[in-house]
């Protein structure tokens, strides 16, 4: 071996040996739960990505999404040293509860999630999800809609918590040939809808213009949203507010109750057989508030209905009003426990940033996109569905998606937030009782639940 | 193998000889036998009891983290609402559905035993089979059945132009739950008493016939008696299995999301404490109180049975 080369080789090393010792140091930092966002939130440098891209890892990703495999098939090919194990360990409720176990149980968890966004910050919570912020570009939220990036990040906004993969503006799904077979226009407003749903149930009987199910608290939460209730807030440390008895909440409710005490709208709770059956036999005329991503429900057991939905925006409350809100949507989070930050945080990332994988979410998964250059993009937007006669129902949402109110927070235990309100008010929407003596019930017990949990109220 | 020992004197000297080889092989032997039980017995069942008696008696909070609250999870159950109207759910369940199985089993039980049925093992396994549907299985099947769109009963009544039966409906739901576990456990019961009644000494019916007695007599005043063990076992197994109720009432749920709270059973109660409320010591004290309650009932349902004197 040569002088010379021998020199070179140690230069080599003394070049190596920092940045494997910075790495090293940089992957203690964040794998030892150095929550305090102070150093962690150093951006991870391109060779370190690089590194830890090439070298052969085993990630293990649970999600319900249908097919995501194919999205999975793109990563792998273009990481081929990187093995992704996708497991679908439940949908919604199931899939948290699972999470919540192996988390607990200190084992079993995987390195990324899927999380929805209202459920992200009762992970944060338990500080059980790594900050993302090292691992993507500084200007990484510019890629994406501006109150969807909202939902991702920690209450101070200082830390992102999953890279948000699909949303769900609400609008109206209404059936043409019910509506113009009984005279209805397609209602503006929420005193129109009212109109329409006494004019088309007096006509048939057997006919709701809708159905409000008690089973479902996302529904009725994006409800309240539409009318620009905030009800729920968290400060991220010790402090909770709950508002879900103010003047909008009760009326909205009151609006409802009132539908429902007259037998103008059903209550029969939805995802269920009875419910699918319903849709296809037309025993519901319309959908309201029906997500971006409700179509694909629509296609399955409903699929006799092809070509006679159409989608509008969501009835206002004043006319000529924009106003709408967001039901569901999920974003892929990495768990504080990977012992592989890096190749989970490019997962995560690149699934739902890289245009070849947004774009066939949209198109393939029917997932509504949350990038703006899929939003924008023709091959997304001017899909013509023939489930809706034709209609552009993409571009419909993506209006729809550009006016949904920026701010909306959550409570740090959702799951809980779901379950006291079927409970309460969902209990009162199918017993059809007095809904807002329901409303007053599940204020009263997420406040009982907060204090006895810690938190202080306001 | 209790040995005579004769009082006083000899006692110490037995309890001083160490014991014989072949007495050591035996014991050697019988404890080897008894070992995986035991192993699989503690394992699976005594250390989670002993670890969630420990969870219960601490509380953990989203904000504040673990504390040490003695009794206090124990005291809030008892004061609990929704526990409270569980157990006495519960309650009336066991009340209306027990009795009507066993009558039923017993029923069966008797005429299988008399022999009067034709294909008597068709008949014995038709009974039985439920049993061995997976209770998801069959509350799965019995929620299509009872659905008021398209079940058959609805199906019917549409045929019938008459309003379908709600069997899902708050009223009716208990009352549907019943005549799934009925429908489940009917065959077991029966098995358990048809095989004491083959059990019974052929003498009673001798004597039973020389007084003169028919088959109804036979089977009231000798019969029923003679398998009276079998039925407490039963009894017991119902009692203990209908406060337990999960499984029908977890199916149900997602059928009817709003008449199935998330505290329609007890132990329902706990499985949505600990996971959806994240409230694990608190799951704890309630099913350990279940257990205490259970074990109530079962002793009184027992004490019930027993005839005077019975040394037991």
């Amino acid at each position: 071996m040569s002088h010379l080369a021998r020199g070179r080789r140690l230069k080599a090393f003394a070049l190596v040996a920092p940045v494997a010792a910075a790495t090293l140091i940089l992957g203690a930092c964040s794998n030892g739960g150095g929550g305090g966002g102070g150093g962690a939130t150093e951006r991870i440098s391109q060779a370190d990505i690089d590194k830890a891209m090439t070298t052969p890892t085993n990630l293990l990703f649970w999600t319900w999404v249908p097919d995501i495999q194919k999205e999975v098939d793109l990563f792998q090919k273009a990481y081929p040293a990187i093995k992704v194990e996708v497991v679908n360990v439940g949908q919604g409720a199931d899939h948290y509860k699972k999470l919540r176990s192996a988390l607990q149980a200190g084992k079993g968890a995987p390195d990324v999630a899927q999380i929805e966004f209202q459920h992200i910050q009762s992970f944060a919570l338990g500080d059980n999800l790594l900050d993302l912020t090292p691992y993507i570009p500084e200007k990484a939220g510019d890629d994406y809609v501006e109150w969807v990036w909202n939902q991702v990040k920690s209450t101070d906004g200082t830390k992102v918590f999953g890279i948000p993969q699909d949303s769900g503006p609400v609008g109206l799904l209404y059936r043409e040939d019910i509506l113009k077979d009984n005279g209805i226009d397609v209602p503006a407003t929420w005193d129109d809808f009212a109109a329409a749903a006494k004019k088309l149930h007096d006509a048939k009987p057997d006919v709701y213009l809708t159905n409000l199910p008690g089973n479902d608290m996302g529904q009725i939460v994006s409800l309240l949203w539409q009318a620009g209730v905030k009800p729920f807030g968290w400060d991220g440390d010790k402090t909770v507010t709950i508002n879900l008895d103010s003047d909008e909440a009760k009326k909205v409710v009151g609006y409802w109750d009132n539908l429902v005490k007259e037998g103008l709208v059903s209550v029969d709770p939805d995802f269920t057989d009875a419910w699918y059956q319903g849709l296809s036999s037309g025993k519901y005329a319309s959908w309201v508030p029906a997500a971006a991503w409700g179509p694909v429900f629509l296609q399955g057991t409903a699929g006799n209905t092809s070509g006679l939905w159409r989608a509008a925006q969501i009835p206002q409350w004043e006319a000529g009003g924009t106003a709408t809100a967001n039901w569901g949507g999920s974003s892929d989070a990495v768990l504080k426990s990977t012992k592989n930050p890096i190749a989970a945080a490019q997962l995560a990332w690149w699934i739902n940033h890289d245009p070849s994988s947004t774009i066939k979410l949209a198109n393939e998964q029917f997932l509504f996109p949350v990038t703006k250059d899929t939003l924008a993009n023709p091959e997304f937007a001017d899909q013509a569905s023939e489930f809706y006669g034709g209609q552009k129902v993409n571009a419909e949402f993506a209006k729809i998606s550009a006016n949904v109110d920026v701010n909306f927070g959550w409570l740090p235990f959702t799951d809980y937030v779901y379950s006291a309100g079927g409970e309460t008010l969902g209990k009162a929407i199918a017993d059809k009782s007095d809904m807002l003596k329901g409303l007053a019930d599940w204020q009263k017990a997420l406040v009982d639940y907060a204090k006895q949990q810690g938190f202080t109220v306001k | 193998m209790t040995t005579l020992a004769p009082a006083g004197v000899a006692a110490p000297r037995a309890a001083r000889r160490p014991p014989s080889p072949m007495r050591r092989r035996q014991n050697a032997a019988a404890y080897t036998f008894i070992t995986p039980f035991v192993v699989v017995f503690l394992a699976m069942i005594v250390v989670p009891l002993v670890y969630a008696a420990y969870v219960s008696v601490f509380r953990t909070q989203l904000v504040g983290g673990t504390m040490f609250v003695g009794l206090g999870n124990y005291s809030r159950a008892l004061t609990d609402p929704l526990f409270l109207s569980g157990v006495a759910r519960m309650a009336l369940f066991l009340v209306v559905q027990v009795p009507i199985m066993l009558g039923l089993a017993l029923v069966f039980a008797l005429l299988l035993d008399a022999g009067v049925l034709f294909l008597q093992r068709f008949v014995r396994l038709g009974i039985f089979v439920p049993y061995a549907v997976p209770s998801v299985v069959a509350a799965l099947m019995w929620g299509y059945l009872y659905g008021p769109d398209f079940g058959p009963f609805a199906q019917l009544a549409h045929n019938l132009n008459l309003p379908p039966p709600a069997f899902l409906s708050a009223s009716w739901m208990l009352g549907s739950i019943m005549n799934v576990v009925t429908w489940e456990y009917i065959g077991y019961n029966m098995i358990v008493m048809y095989a004491a009644l083959r059990a019974i000494p052929s003498e009673l019916y001798d004597a039973a016939a020389v007084d003169g007695a028919g088959r109804f007599r036979t089977a009231w005043h000798v019969k029923i008696p003679a398998i009276r063990p079998a039925i407490l076992l039963t009894a017991i197994f119902s009692v203990i299995g209908s406060f337990q109720l999960f499984n029908e009432p977890n199916i149900m749920r997602t059928l009817s999301p709003n008449v199935i709270g998330t505290a329609y059973t007890p132990n329902l109660y706990a499985y949505n404490l600990a996971f959806v409320n994240r409230e694990t010591n608190y799951a704890a004290a309630i099913a350990f109180l279940l257990g205490l309650v259970i074990m109530v009932v079962s002793y009184v349902v027992q004490l019930s049975g027993q005839r005077k004197g019975d040394a037991r």
